[in-house]
């Protein structure tokens, strides 16, 4: 196995990233989309309403330009972030290959960064949630995923220090409870966040959230078999060799 | 970079890449991720670096569909 520049890994994760954000881009159309206007429908129908204000990007625009930018852009960002962690990663967890690494590490970050603060925090369709708020509640967003990393990180270390003395299993089910309680405790310290209007349809509201999950795992679950794929290509030459050369005798 | 010869069928354990070698790109594209992050989940939501509400509406199905607190 020969060394590896990060600059070769980081290029293939933008690029399985890119095709994460199409598969994030499909999901969201084809099953968000309704839920959004569902909900537009509702915020307009109700008692407080925008005005008449001029919209700078028109509907149709934001529902597949506009949503298109989004989920490409996130796709790339998502998969350059997860490529530098699997650039640590990589030769760093046990005896994985390229591809389960790239998986784990996409399980990893789905976990953290996304399961996790949803859980406190988790995503509102357009009408739910009150502008005056939107600094507070993207501050708690934006400390939750810091938090749930960090004591992610933590977890991995304290499961390394006791590696040696439990032994692999005991010591990943220690740093695994160590890290569901420090996660509970940050659940029960940061403030609640119900914005939900009254009478907004209950059903809308988990639906939408149900949907913006789907899109993440659609998202990391592409990401990760594409990057295997791109990092195995790259880091391992047999892989790409025992096709490209064909023997001639 | 020294490329060994001997060609392996079993691969050998991954030599993982030094953080020597991987800090200079950790905070380079580590920034440029999270910069691009910004602009797709909070800018001129929470705090606005550019001015008007352009960059919010476009990105507006994208961010309630990522998860991001919108408005």
């Amino acid at each position: 196995m020969n060394q590896i520049s990060p600059r070769v890994l980081l290029i293939r994760g933008m690029l399985a990233g890119l095709a994460a954000g199409v598969a994030a881009f499909l999901v969201a159309y084809l099953l968000g989309e309704s839920k959004v206007d569902a909900a537009i429908a509702i915020e307009e129908a109700g008692a407080h309403d925008h005005g008449d204000e001029m919209a700078p990007v028109s509907r149709a625009l934001q529902a597949t330009a506009g949503l298109g930018t989004g989920t490409l852009l996130y796709g790339v960002a998502i998969g350059g972030i997860a490529a530098l962690v699997f650039c640590y990663a990589l030769g760093r967890v046990g005896r994985f290959g390229p591809r389960a690494t790239a998986l784990l590490v996409s399980g990893g970050l789905f976990l953290t960064v996304n399961l996790v603060p949803f859980l406190k925090y988790p995503s509102n369709p357009p009408a739910v949630g009150d502008p005056d708020t939107v600094v507070q509640r993207t501050t708690l967003f934006v400390l939750m995923i810091a938090l749930s990393v960090l004591l992610a990180a933590g977890a991995l270390i304290l499961g390394r220090r006791l590696a040696p003395g439990l032994g692999n299993w005991n010591a990943s089910i220690v740093a695994s409870l160590a890290f569901v309680a420090a996660i509970g405790l940050a659940y029960a310290l940061l403030p609640g966040i119900n914005e939900v209007p009254k009478g907004f349809p209950a059903a809308l509201v988990w639906e939408f959230r149900i949907t913006t999950l789907t899109i993440q795992v659609a998202l990391w679950a592409t990401f990760g078999l594409a990057f295997g794929y791109l990092a195995e290509r790259a880091l391992v030459p047999g892989a790409t060799a025992k096709k490209a050369v064909q023997p001639t005798g | 970079m020294a490329h060994s010869a001997v060609p392996t069928t079993a691969p050998a354990a991954i030599s993982p890449i030094s953080l020597k070698e991987l800090a200079p790109w950790a905070l380079f594209v580590g920034v440029l991720m999270l910069v691009l992050l910004y602009l797709v989940g909070a800018e001129q939501g929470a705090t606005a670096v550019f001015q008007g509400d352009t960059i919010h509406e476009w990105m507006h199905d994208g961010r309630h569909l990522l998860g991001f607190p919108c408005h």
